[in-house]
């Protein structure tokens, strides 16, 4: 095998990277359970209050957090990635900038996100 | 040292017209899914789903149901092609890797007919 990850020092951005793959491969799940939750409801109320049950207990919440916040870094990330195949912020300063800036748009999404959702 | 033209050497090994086609549908997929995953957040964050009677008005409006179906569709047909990469990228047995592109291909189609299914019940029905 070629010299390959192990050669290089962790660094943030390196990780940055991988955690959009992580966190596309999780939101997969998420989809399943969404679809989950449709066919609950489409199946009727006995179903769907089983559904609605599962996703309000402690663990529906955690899991639904854990969604949100892959969501809404992928989103972040996944907006910097197009903007990378038009050929927008190669630059290594700016490539640091936008990765800082899909970190903080994820915590800042996630935050006002729930507490919308949890006030109203 | 070969004595064959570059052309000579490339002749027989296929078109580079195509080959793109699942790099370009990966992102006209994500184009898509940055306004739909803003909407369905927005459906989130509104508890629209917390009430069994208030989801089923909500998905009786047909432009609702429309925008439900596709975000389904095209969220499907993203994770469909990317987790097909990410297979083709750690999974070296040949036998395991076909089989997981299969199910991931038979998959997402049963999920996607699946929900719509769903979501039409949902909106239609009594």
């Amino acid at each position: 095998m070629s010299p390959h990850l192990q050669v290089y020092a962790f660094e943030l951005h390196m990780a940055i990277s991988i955690f959009h793959r992580i966190t596309g491969v999780v939101l997969a799940f998420g989809v399943v359970a969404l679809i989950y939750w449709l066919a609950a409801a489409a199946y009727g109320p006995e179903s769907f209050a089983r559904a609605q049950w599962l996703f309000g207990s402690w663990f529906g919440y955690l899991c639904l957090f854990g969604w949100s916040v892959c969501l809404f870094y992928h989103l972040c990330n996944g907006v910097r990635h197009l903007l990378w195949d038009i050929g927008w912020g190669f630059e290594v300063e700016r490539v640091k900038a936008t990765g800082l800036a899909v970190l903080a748009g994820t915590v800042v999404l996630t935050a006002a996100s729930w507490t919308i959702g949890l006030s109203i | 040292m070969k004595m064959r033209s570059a052309l000579g050497r490339v002749r027989g090994h296929g078109s580079a017209k195509s080959g793109t086609d699942s790099w370009y549908a990966e992102r006209l997929t994500a184009l898509a899914l940055a306004p739909l995953s803003v909407m369905f957040v927005a459906f989130m964050v509104a508890g629209i789903g917390a009430d069994y009677d208030a989801l089923k008005a909500w998905m009786s409006s047909p432009g609702n149901m429309a925008m439900a179906i596709i975000f389904i569709a095209v969220t499907l047909r993203h994770g469909a092609l990317a987790l097909s990469v990410v297979i083709e990228d750690y999974v070296h047995n040949k036998v395991i890797e076909i089989a997981s592109l299969i199910a991931v291909k038979f998959g997402s189609l049963i999920l996607g007919v699946f929900a719509a299914g769903a979501i039409l019940k949902i909106g239609l029905g009594d």
